[in-house]
């Protein structure tokens, strides 16, 4: 009981990293109706330039700091360098530039920090916290994760909600059209929205690293959980990409708690068939199937 | 006038004949390469058909190139069959495996697709982890292979593995030269350009897109199952995401739909770590740094390629060869010739909303 | 008349001319060589048969549709080529056939996307409550569900909506490509009352397409007839009205 606890605890943290980049891919998803393949890439990346700007300054909250605006400004610099000129291209050449970036960002890392596994410090400390003489099995550290995706998604909800700018957004990913015929720049709308990807992106990067070890390749599982969880809770559902990366993480969690960490990456291959079979266009979504 | 048939035989035969030759005169090493590139002559054609001609994306062909090595070091381990029968097999169990993904797949698109594609890539090497035992872990399987005793003691290996390998590559060119001509290759463009009017026109669209996962998995199985005996090894570590990735990359960069973009792509990856390394290392720059700069050139040109250029390299050189008067072949949607299949440059945009009559 | 309603620049009377557009999708050329000129507190109802260029017209005033030649001048400045938000901004409102309300948003939300085409960085608060203040007096029933989404109202509600939101941009020139378009006749004409009240009250020069001639025309100032993108005839609406041989031929009654 204590074991199912614990897997439940540690799923919920992991699953806020999961739910981090679900929701940089929906919102990209709703403004140019791409996935950015290469987000994970994008993440890894600014976790590296966290890494470099600890070390240098011996400060970590400098480090996370400057990786959020790393994480900024390299979405921005994406959507406009290389995603833009593609927009009202087949959708099979936008797909392969955003794996185009996602190999690049990685050679890039390799040639740059080396492909050592490199760790990663952790903001709170990672022992394990006891309610008496239970073990919770999660830490301070833990806490953090949850604490941080969650403020991090309230404060856009938040901003899309009251703000004019989310206004924008959000007409912007309703009806392009009208959009653009009351005068909204939509060009440069969807570039924002890349740009808090980026951010949400570098923040699953800073908190999953000290788990995972940095490396080139180190968010690959997790962009393709993320992936998953997005497309549980529907492309088009910031509320479903929350609540999907909870489910998936929870679920991860006790596949690889009672049956083995290897089986993880086959759980949520399973998941994801199912859901895609099933429901196509993901559980909380109301939008139609993607058929044609 | 010939018929293209003999055209598509007679390419092949030319092509025999200089793997012979090179295979003669080079040394063990070369000839390790070309088997090697042959290898992903086979895996990176099977994509781009999948890709370029019934226009689905898969991330995850480096999983059914495992599929088809594991299969070959189990039977050769466990059952010493000859060689030629476990080749079959590891083609067909591929080929069912494509099937399921084809399957399951049928009624995906575009990044759904991909995804699901992607984590078949990045979960199917797990397998070997979960059954130990069976699939040796993480260090892998050994694979046993004797060359043919009728070749004779002195018949160096390295040249019998190119020899097969450039076989089967040739072999599995040609039928898929005749498939992307027939009535079948046809189905394909018309379900890529346009399902639902595919679908008017009588054609069984989920049937097709089957097919080609069907195809498409049995050409990356066999060319595991050839990967497997040139490299002695089966090893979850070689058939992670990045090998689904690199073929990708390959198809792209040589040309998607086209099956010289095949063998265009096949020889960058396989050629160009090995040179960049080489000048890199010549340079000063340590390991690392040089495998890791080939890995970020392709990025780029894959960027590059989509942006600016989308028919790869074939397409450059049909442009060559039109340039020169040479060659009158166009890429065009009909193509009935197979070296000129539509590349993803000519893959129409999704349909935008009808503009009003009035 | 123009008033300067509370809260936003005023702008001055609006002329709108197109002198020689040519435009269309693709191979296809929805118009040809189209001159129209319009200005002042009016209303100029754009009539034809399907397919005639109707909407094609107001899609490249809008810039939506770009142009192939011709000019579009926006009091004496040609302004053919801007994108649709740049046209916005420019002072054309275009309510397009069928699409103006973004259901997900609440009304109130659809209204404040009429100030998107404000000039100026940030306008002010008060400025903003004023013009959806000044809005809802207008039509009381969008202050009754100024909360609610607007997928939730009526078809005729609706438009009454998507012609507010335009007014909140204080447009110099209307573009309403079939307004009554799927709406009962009493709530057509209301919805047509309305068109006139705000023309005359705001000095807005109002381009109208209505598949329903007889009712354009009866409200209109001036009227041009389209046919396979040409103009065929241009007038003020009572000399087309009376004209039986025009009306049968190109209008339908």
């Amino acid at each position: 009981m204590v074991e199912f606890l614990q897997f439940t605890l540690s799923g919920i943290s992991f699953g806020m990293i999961y739910a981090a980049i679900a929701l940089s891919l929906v919102l990209i998803w709703r403004g140019t109706r791409l996935v950015n393949f290469a987000q994970g890439a994008m993440a890894m990346f600014t976790t590296y330039i966290a890494i470099e700007v600890i070390y240098h300054t011996g400060s970590y909250w400098t480090g996370f700091v400057v990786a959020l605006a790393a994480g900024i400004v390299l979405g921005a610099a994406a959507e406009l360098a290389v995603i833009k000129p593609a927009l009202g291209k087949p959708e099979l050449n936008a797909v392969i530039i955003t794996i185009g970036l996602l190999v690049l960002l990685e050679g890039l890392a390799g040639i740059f920090y080396g492909g050592q596994y490199r760790s990663f410090p952790a903001a709170f400390s990672v022992t394990g916290l006891h309610v008496g003489s239970t073990a919770l099995g999660v830490s301070r550290f833990d806490v953090f994760v949850a604490a941080a995706v969650l403020v991090t998604t309230l404060l856009l909800a938040v901003g899309f909600r009251y703000t004019t700018a989310g206004l924008r957004m959000r007409a912007a990913a309703f009806n392009a059209t009208v959009a653009r015929l009351s005068g909204i720049r939509v060009a440069r709308v969807i570039t924002v929205g890349w740009a808090l990807a980026g951010l949400l992106g570098a923040l699953a990067g800073l908190l999953v690293s000290p788990s995972t070890f940095l490396y080139p390749n180190s968010m690959d599982t997790i962009f393709v959980f993320g992936f998953t969880a997005a497309v549980i809770g529907g492309l088009d559902s910031p509320l479903g990409a929350v609540i999907g990366g909870l489910l998936l993480g929870v679920a991860l969690s006790y596949a690889g708690g009672y049956l083995g960490s290897q089986v993880t990456a086959l759980v949520a291959l399973g998941i994801l068939v199912v859901v895609l079979m099933l429901r196509p266009a993901g559980i909380f979504s109301g939008a139609q199937v993607r058929r044609v | 006038m010939r018929s293209p048939l003999l055209r598509i035989l007679g390419v092949a035969l030319l092509g025999a004949v200089i793997v012979v030759l090179l295979s003669i005169k080079l040394n063990a090493f070369r000839d390790y390469q070309i088997a090697e590139i042959a290898v992903y002559v086979i895996a990176i054609a099977g994509l781009t058909v999948l890709t370029g001609l019934s226009g689905q994306i898969s991330l995850g062909n480096g999983a059914f190139m495992a599929i088809g090595a594991y299969t070959t070091a189990l039977l050769l381990a466990h059952l010493g069959w000859p060689f030629v029968a476990v080749l079959v097999v590891a083609g067909i169990v591929s080929a069912a495996t494509g099937a399921i993904v084809g399957v399951a797949a049928a009624r995906l698109h575009g990044p759904y697709l991909a995804g699901v594609t992607l984590m078949l890539g990045v979960a199917l090497p797990f397998l070997a982890f979960v059954y130990p035992s069976t699939l040796g872990g993480d260090q892998g399987l050994n694979v046993v292979y004797t060359q043919p005793a009728f070749l004779g003691v002195n018949f160096p290996l390295t040249r019998w593995q190119a020899w097969i390998s450039s076989a089967v590559a040739l072999v599995v060119l040609v039928l898929l030269a005749n498939l992307g001509r027939s009535r079948v290759g046809r189905n394909w463009r018309a379900v890529r350009d346009d399902e639902v009017a595919a679908a008017l026109a009588g054609i069984n669209v989920a049937q097709a897109r089957v097919l080609a996962f069907v195809v498409s998995a049995a050409c990356a199985g066999l060319a595991g199952a050839l990967l497997a005996i040139i490299t002695a090894l089966v090893a979850p570590g070689a058939f992670t995401i990045t090998l689904s990735i690199a073929l990708l990359t390959g198809a792209v960069i040589g040309g998607l739909g086209t099956l010289f973009g095949a063998i265009w792509g096949s020889l960058v990856i396989v050629l160009v770590p090995v040179y960049a390394t080489d000048v890199a290392t010549s340079h000063g720059l340590s390991t690392t740094v040089a495998s890791n700069i080939p890995v970020a050139a392709y990025g780029v040109v894959l960027i590059l390629v989509m942006l600016i250029f989308p028919q790869g390299i074939q397409g450059g050189v049909l442009w060559l060869l039109r340039l020169l008067g040479i060659s009158a072949a166009r890429p065009s949607h009909e193509a009935s010739t197979p070296d000129a299949m539509p590349s993803a440059g000519e893959t129409p945009a999704r349909p935008h909303e009808k503009e009003g009559t009035q | 008349m123009v008033s300067s309603p509370a809260g936003a620049p005023a702008r001055g009377a609006a002329s709108l001319a197109v002198e020689d557009l040519v435009a269309g999708y693709g191979e296809v050329r929805a118009l040809n060589d189209v001159t129209i000129t319009a200005s002042g507190a009016s209303i100029t109802a754009v009539l034809g048969a399907n397919g005639a260029g109707k909407t094609t017209l107001l899609r490249a005033i809008s810039g939506m549709v770009r142009p192939r030649s011709g000019r579009i001048l926006l009091d004496g400045a040609n302004r053919a080529g801007l994108s649709p938000e740049d046209m916005a901004r420019a002072g054309v409102a275009h309510v397009p056939e069928g699409q103006g309300v973004i259901p997900e948003l609440t009304v109130e939300e659809n209204l404040r996307l009429g100030m998107m085409a404000w000039p100026g960085m940030a306008p002010r608060r008060t400025d903003r409550s004023a013009a959806l203040a000044e809005a809802y007096e207008r039509f009381g029933v969008l202050a009754d569900r100024r909360r609610k989404p607007a997928g939730t109202l009526s078809g005729g509600e609706r438009q009454m909506l998507v012609i507010a939101r335009a007014l909140i941009a204080r447009p110099r020139v209307l573009l309403l490509d079939e307004p009554s378009l799927g709406l009962a006749p009493k709530i057509m004409r209301q919805v047509m009352d309305t068109v006139v009240r705000l023309s005359k009250e705001s000095g807005i020069t109002v381009v109208l397409v209505e598949q329903n001639a007889r009712a354009a025309l009866a409200i209109a100032d001036h009227g041009v007839v389209l046919n396979l993108g040409r103009v065929v005839a241009a007038a003020d609406a009572r000399t087309l009205a009376a004209d039986v041989a025009l009306r049968h031929h190109y209008l339908g009654f």
